[in-house]
């Protein structure tokens, strides 16, 4: 067991080595160092002295790849790519180019992330699970039949509605919530309402549908009819054995996405103003901060990875018959 | 089978407590109080005097020889304080002392120091001298950097990483100490203009002038990179001989030529004073990686100081315990008496404790917050302007009943800036001398209708533009005589746009009859290049094309990111671009500049982006550049509007009229553009905010048991049909 | 003269390959088996009508050419430099008849009060009436209801009349192929007793009908979906809309496609190191979040365009140019689902005999793949196209919000939101662009994901219930 999650993340350098590799690539044929200076040093009266000296601050003057002026191994460590990117591999992130401290940035915006996607992960499971089950128990039936119904049309809204219209609605027009913002500790529940609720009305449609189908499938299987035949009644087999054998997939599909639940969410981020990882990127990404931008990818793809050995992981755990090798 | 009531009947006492559950866990959540649950700051703070305003992206640079821009200016302006301010309310735009004794004046003097007139020749001018003594014993705000132990040696002079270990912010460190403010201060902050790791916009400006700024940059570059240590620079080591202390409250300021322009930038925060104790504080080794540097954590003398700072959420100005004080205007322009701004007169200022500025990034929530009083001032975009503001029947602005039931106000005031249209005049097909071009730039002018842009985009808020210099800027004249006569005439009492047949005519004698080559009868195209700007771009591009399409010729939007249109517009590669300038300071100089052949964009990139150059214009330029506001200098600016009429490198565009609403609890409201200490004359009443923020916000109950209904509705089928499905399998 | 962009051409060779695709399924019973199974659905077919209505218009709308300037005394006539497509002429008057800004839907006055001139030469401050909506009317306040009503009532009854006649034909062509006569037809209708699902064709067809001669002849007077802010028409752009949606939808998975089956099957054919390095390709394009690589590449196009702006004669090349790369980018950001999918089904297929014994017979391993491998993993492959579908077009209107979309000059549905999402603030509200591509994109979305439950339930026996 150890010595096989030692190889998978031995595996994971070469894929991190990848990404860095393209997205060092996509950003630096975007954009070239002047473009940073100028983007950073603001519109009004910029000279060619000053964008200079911006990049000679940041190592932006050096050459990308390989450095044909300096010394042996210098020849390839003192190039941005490898300043850049190889500290990224020990969490060091450096400075975005606007100057902050970006680790120390990370580590002050994951928790208003945290604040809205796992709450919406933790009501959203109860809620799907329960509408699952409920489409489940009833199959066939007008309520199964509405249910999948409703469940398409919910699917077929763009997600954009639900945010416009919950803000609309609830904060603007009932005014049961602040629109938006935030706010640290215990004040920060009154925020995170709506954007968690937005987050699970969006979600019903696809989720309930997918998790009926599990139920379904399970109903489906021999030891539900046996148990059954034995006189069990249909809540008690519901709940004692659909229910908990139908949860092992849907948890280990919850699993793969649990790292990424520090990323947060783009969209609803940015609509409420949340100050998390997601609206980070966001902004990193129209203020054109690539320091940023190269930095948030690296972490997507270190969690992407742990999720997918802690899918693994919980595979066996779930399933004695699964072995790691 | 059952009767489907009586299942109802069973099933609803059990529900019955439900909602009341609902809603008092609901309550737990949002404190238990009777406050608005939609209030976004925490219900104790109610009462204090607290302002709250939002800011929509965070500032970039608050060091203030490097800060260039107004959503920084916010928080800067408060302060750190420049030796000049703006009167708070007298027009137009006057120079007063801030923490100078009294205006400078500027003294002449000749290549062999003789003392010249005002009104000599600027070429005989060799040394211009300010001499600016500030008031004593002004004080610093609480800052470590100040901090001495009892033996007067400097308590966080000698940091290390190690010490470091566990501070994040400057709040980490405990203790702070002030010190008084001295001229040496001022004179090291222009040093600090030269210092190579400093990057300040006025730089190169300044260099052109300051005697010996140029050299000393230099040398300090020099300096710079045989150092590798730590970056720290002690400027006091240094003379600047443009910029020299006299004594503790006394320093003088010597330029190379004369630049009447000049007092105006001692206004600014480019000009503010510096103590070498913070920049060494700062420089310490292991701070920038803290990010607690200088363009992070000001330190200044002014009324407030910033005492948390977090752009990703909020930024909280408190009041500097050190602040001397200062005294209230106790005069204004006309009206100022009647408004009832002058009520405060002379009472000590601030009035405010702390400022509370919010980050928002999206206009609808902060528009819909202020109309919830969460904020206490809100601008107006376009798209809740008629909400907010309708026009009477002298087409004047008034508030609509709604924002007067709320008893907000509103200011409003033509603000001292340009969105114009260039033309790149280094361009083949719409560039260029030639009759051709420009009688082509000025059908274009003449079809590009700004009257309805204004109308569309900016629901009426702004002043179409006569030529480059806003209205409240001297060289601007108001009514006919000032009219642009090759895009409008005078009908009775209003400029009335050319017809679009006199710029078809206009375009047949440039050679494109409908917009068609007369040669060669192909479409006339032209590109247009845009930074690609959010949401409400595209319209506006819908827009610009409807109006070139009005003369045939088909606009092609070249819609870019802000990278990119710098680059075209630096290498001279735009055709046609937007864009707008601010003014620095109310003089027409800092207009007529953006048009000045030196400083074309693509030779010198400098500001003139529309490289637009024309030698007699260059000439007039320079003459009127270092001429004091007479008639006579009235009479060289007519000169040069009339060749920039004539030559049309811009479509004049508009200027805009700042609307700005605050609410009844505001007080002293009066819209100074250019000014931005304005933060001090503020005075808030809580007391009626409270009041009319629980009665905006009262929280709307039915919706909650609307949605409970609606799922009890939808599950007692799925009930009842349960409760069959049992009792089957029991049998 | 025709102009044919990139996403044109592609949206031919699409056609041209749905149609070869259907040629090729009513050969073989193992396609043709499960495509009867959908045709069998009610609810599917509704569906596969109303996606056929879409992509008549997106076909439409992908005709591209120059529209002539007449000649005048001094030249003569040549081509416009701007772009047309048939579908602009077919909606000419909407896209005309514009207002100079907002007006709500079927009004005749303005949405925002003007400084209006009078003929005695002073000024009011009013509403002024539009130039085009219920400009016939001379009395909008009491005679609009009435009118607009009277306007209903005709195109309902042109609808009726219409579509009337087209079932008419239809069943009658139906009565000839079955080989019965008109009435039994007619009978068999109403039972839905054919074997496609030809009533709830009907039906669905004829609502459309009915729907869209209201919606036409109403917009002869009328602005149906109102205007926009420099007063564009509403409906206008919803259906220009429709184009941009499609090509999203259905050019991602067919850019993708090549790359994902030659990927998917190589490495479940060859497994060992081919194996290693596709997955290690996928999983490492899988782990770069999506958004941030399609942000970097829209910038990466910005640039090109920006460098070559003068390769480009119109803002429809360039938008286009946008829309393909925004298509091969989302395509490259979601191959990797389907690659994984079909590896691991063509690891299985592999092990199967007549597999292992074409392999015996020297059979090449190319020949292998395609004749053997790609036939039975071309039912996954169906399924994802039709899956991906909705997604793709939900995803559209999410990157245009933050800006990383199709080109702003360009008619989407995600303009329209991100554009009204200020709209949302104004007091009184404009709804109108909101509700428009709420509406257009719903009902385009819904269709679709019908049509793909039907075709997943019928291709993939396991998921039956």
């Amino acid at each position: 067991m150890i010595s096989y999650i030692l190889r998978r993340i031995a595996y994971a350098f070469p894929i991190l080595i990848g990404v860095n590799i393209i997205t060092f690539v996509l950003f630096f044929v975007v954009n070239t160092p002047d473009d940073m200076a100028r983007m950073q040093l603001g519109m009004k009266r910029v000279d060619d002295a000053a964008i200079s000296k911006w990049k000679e601050e940041r190592g932006y003057d050096k050459p990308i790849l390989w450095n044909q002026d300096a010394e042996a191994i210098e020849k390839i460590t003192d190039t941005i790519f490898f300043q850049n990117s190889v500290k990224l591999f020990i969490f060091d992130f450096g400075r975005s180019d606007s100057g902050r401290d970006i680790g120390y940035d990370i580590s002050q915006r994951m928790w208003p992330s945290l604040a809205i996607t796992v709450p919406g992960l933790i009501l959203g499971l109860l809620a799907y699970i329960t509408f699952g089950l409920t489409l489940a128990f009833f199959r066939g039936s007008y309520v199964d039949v509405s249910g999948v119904i409703l469940c398409v049309v919910m699917m077929s809204i763009s997600g954009l509605f639900y945010i416009i219209g919950g803000q609309y609605l609830i904060g603007k027009f009932f005014h049961l919530v602040p629109i938006s913002g935030y706010d640290t500790g215990f004040n920060a529940i009154k925020f995170t309402v709506l954007p968690v609720l937005v987050g699970l009305v969006g979600g019903i449609g696809s989720s309930t549908r997918w998790y009926r189908t599990i139920f379904l499938e399970e109903m489906g299987k021999d030891y539900v009819r046996t148990a059954k035949a034995k006189g069990l009644s249909e809540t008690r087999v519901l709940y004692h054995h659909v229910l908990m054998n139908g949860l092992i997939p849907i948890l280990t599909g919850v699993v793969v996405i649990l790292p990424s639940l520090f990323i947060g969410s783009l969209i609803v981020e940015s609509f409420f103003a949340i100050p998390g990882l997601g609206s980070y990127t966001i902004d990193a990404i129209s203020a054109q901060d690539f320091a940023i931008v190269r930095s948030m990818v690296f972490l997507g793809s270190v969690l992407y990875i742990i999720g997918l050995i802690l899918t693994d992981i919980s595979y066996t755990l779930v399933d004695p018959r699964v072995r790691l090798n | 089978m059952t009767n489907p009531i009586k299942i109802i009947n069973r099933y609803i006492p059990r529900l019955g407590n439900f909602p009341q559950l609902l809603v008092c866990v609901l309550l737990l959540c949002t404190g238990c109080d009777y406050s608005p649950w939609n209030n976004p700051y925490p219900n104790e703070d109610s009462a204090k005097n607290i302002y709250y305003d939002s800011f929509p992206e965070r500032p970039k640079h608050l060091d203030p020889v490097s800060s260039y821009s107004a959503n920084e200016y916010v928080f800067l302006g408060q302060i750190y304080e420049p030796p000049l301010q703006y009167h708070f309310l007298k027009r137009p735009y006057q120079l007063i002392p801030l923490t100078a004794t009294e205006l400078p004046r500027a003294r002449y003097f000749n290549k062999a120091g003789q003392p010249l007139e005002e009104d000599s020749d600027p070429a005989d001018v060799y040394r211009v001298k300010y001499t600016i003594s500030i008031k004593p014993a002004l004080l610093y705000q609480p800052h470590p950097a100040f901090a001495k132990n009892a033996s007067g040696k400097y308590l966080y002079h000698d940091l290390d990483p190690q010490k470091l270990e566990n501070i994040h912010a400057l709040s980490d460190f405990d203790t702070v100490g002030t010190r008084k403010l001295l001229a040496n201060d001022y004179v090291y902050q222009i040093k600090r203009m030269a210092h190579p790791r400093v990057h300040s916009p006025i730089a190169g400006l300044m260099r052109k002038y300051i005697l010996g700024l140029d050299e000393f940059a230099k040398e300090l570059s020099e300096i710079e990179k045989d150092d590798t240590t730590s970056g720290y620079i002690d400027l006091n080591r240094f003379e600047l001989p443009g910029a020299r202390v006299v004594d503790d409250t006394t320093f003088e300021i010597t330029l190379k030529q004369k630049y009447p322009q000049f007092i105006y930038w001692l206004s600014m925060s480019f000009f503010a004073p510096m103590p070498w104790e913070a920049d060494y504080f700062y420089s310490q080794e292991g701070m920038t990686d803290k990010n607690i540097t200088l363009d992070w954590y000001p330190v200044g003398t002014g009324p407030f100081m910033l005492s948390e700072n977090n752009p990703n959420r909020r930024m909280v100005l408190k009041r500097n315990p050190n602040f001397r004080g200062e005294a209230y205007p106790s005069e204004g322009e006309a009206g100022d008496l009647e408004s009832g701004i002058l009520e405060d007169a002379g009472k000590n200022m601030p009035f405010i404790d702390t400022a509370i500025y919010s980050l928002e990034k999206e206009s609808i929530p902060a528009w819909n917050k202020f109309l919830q009083g969460y904020y206490d001032t809100s601008g107006i975009v376009s798209d809740s302007f008629d909400q907010a503001v309708q026009f009477n029947t002298q087409g004047d602005a008034e508030l609509t009943d709604e924002m007067r039931e709320k008893g907000i106000n509103l200011q409003t005031a033509v603000t001292t800036s340009s969105y114009y249209m260039g033309f790149n005049m280094a361009d083949e097909v719409i560039g260029g001398n030639s009759e051709r071009a420009t009688l082509l730039r000025r059908a274009i002018s003449i079809a590009v209708d700004y009257e309805e842009y204004i109308s569309i985009f900016a629901n009426g808020r702004g002043e179409p533009a006569q030529g480059p210099i806003p209205p409240g800027i001297f060289g601007n004249i108001p009514g006919e005589p000032g009219i642009n006569p090759y895009v409008y005439e005078w009908q009775g009492d209003k400029a009335v746009r050319r017809s679009i047949e006199e710029a078809k005519a206009l375009l047949v004698q440039a050679g494109y009859p409908n917009g068609r080559n007369k040669n060669t009868g192909k479409q006339l195209v032209l590109n247009l290049d845009s930074p690609a700007a959010g949401p409400g771009s595209k319209a506006s591009f819908d827009w610009l094309r409807k109006q070139y399409a009005k003369l045939g010729i088909n606009l092609v939007i070249r819609a870019t990111d802000y990278n990119r249109f710098q680059e075209k517009i630096r290498k001279g590669t735009a055709q046609i671009f937007q864009w707008g300038w601010n003014a620095d300071y109310p003089d027409p100089e800092n207009f007529f500049f953006l048009l000045y052949g030196p400083n074309a964009k693509i030779d010198h990139n400098g500001e003139n982006a529309a490289n637009y150059k024309n030698a007699e214009f260059d000439e007039l330029f320079n003459q009127m550049k270092s001429m004091s506001n007479s008639p006579q200098r009235q009479d060289v600016i007519n000169k040069m509007v009339e060749i920039l009429r004539h030559d049309a490198p811009w479509l004049w565009g508009f200027h805009p009229v700042g609307f700005s609403l605050h609410h009844e609890w505001y007080k002293n409201a009066k819209p100074n553009l250019m000014a931005n200490n304005t933060l001090k004359y503020k005075r808030i009443e809580p007391r009626l905010r409270t009041e009319n923020r629980t009665a905006w916000n009262q929280p709307i109950w039915w919706p909650i048991a609307l949605v409970i209904i609606l799922l009890i509705i939808m599950l007692l089928p799925a009930i009842i049909s349960y409760r069959r499905k049992e009792t089957e399998s029991i049998l | 003269m025709p102009v044919i962009f990139i996403t044109d051409a592609f949206i031919f060779l699409l056609v041209f390959m749905v149609s070869a695709y259907v040629l090729y399924a009513r050969q073989h019973e193992h396609l043709r088996a499960p495509w009867h199974d959908v045709a069998r659905r009610p609810l599917a077919m509704s569906a596969a009508i109303i996606l056929v209505v879409y992509v008549a218009v997106g076909l439409l709308d992908s005709v591209h050419f120059h529209p002539e300037l007449e000649a005048t005394e001094t030249t003569q006539a040549v081509q416009s430099t701007e772009v047309s497509s048939l579908l602009d002429l077919v909606l000419d008057d909407l896209r005309k008849n514009t207002e100079r800004t907002y007006s709500a839907p079927l009004a005749s006055y303005a949405f925002s009060k003007e400084m209006i001139d009078l003929p005695n030469g002073k000024q009011i401050r009013d509403y002024p009436r539009l130039k085009f909506g219920g400009v016939h009317l001379n009395n909008p306040e009491t005679e609009r209801l009435a009118d607009i009503s009277k306007h209903i009532v005709i195109g309902l009854l042109f609808g009726l009349i219409i579509s009337l006649l087209v079932s008419t034909v239809i069943v009658f062509i139906l009565g000839k192929s079955h080989k019965i006569s008109f009435k039994q037809a007619i009978n068999k209708i109403c039972h839905n007793d054919f074997l496609v699902s030809w009533t709830a064709m009907l039906i669905t067809m004829s609502l459309i009908i009915m729907a869209a001669c209201i919606i036409f002849n109403l917009s002869q007077y009328y602005h149906v979906f109102g205007t926009d802010k420099v007063g564009q028409d509403v409906l206008y752009q919803a259906i220009k809309s429709v184009r941009t949606g499609l090509v999203i939808g259905t050019l991602t998975t067919l850019v993708m496609l090549p790359f994902a089956i030659m990927m998917g099957l190589m490495a479940g054919y060859f497994r060992g190191w081919i194996d290693d390095v596709i997955q290690y390709l996928y999983t490492t394009l899988n782990s770069i979040p999506g958004v941030l690589l399609i942000a970097a590449s829209i910038l990466l196009l910005q640039v090109y365009i920006g460098n070559h702006a003068d390769d480009f004669n119109s803002i429809e090349e360039r938008a286009d140019l946008r829309l393909l790369f925004l298509c091969i980018i989302l395509g490259i950001t979601s191959w990797t689902g389907l690659c994984r999918l079909l590896r691991a089904e063509t690891l299985k297929l592999r092990e199967i005999d007549y597999v292992q014994a074409a392999q015996a017979f020297g059979v090449s391993n190319m020949s292998i793949m395609l004749r053997h491998l790609l036939p039975n993993v071309m039912h996954i492959v169906m399924i994802t196209i039709v899956i991906d579908f909705s997604g793709l077009v939900l995803a559209e209107a999410v990157l245009s919000y933050i800006n990383i979309g199709v080109d702003p000059s360009m008619n989407s549905w995600g303009n329209m939101i991100n554009g009204a999402r200020l709209e949302m603030a104004r007091e009184p509200i404009v709804w109108w662009s909101l509700a428009a591509a709420f509406v257009f994109m719903f009902i385009l979305v819904l269709a679709a994901n019908l049509f793909s439950d039907a075709v997943r339930d019928s291709f993939d026996p396991r998921l039956r219930h």
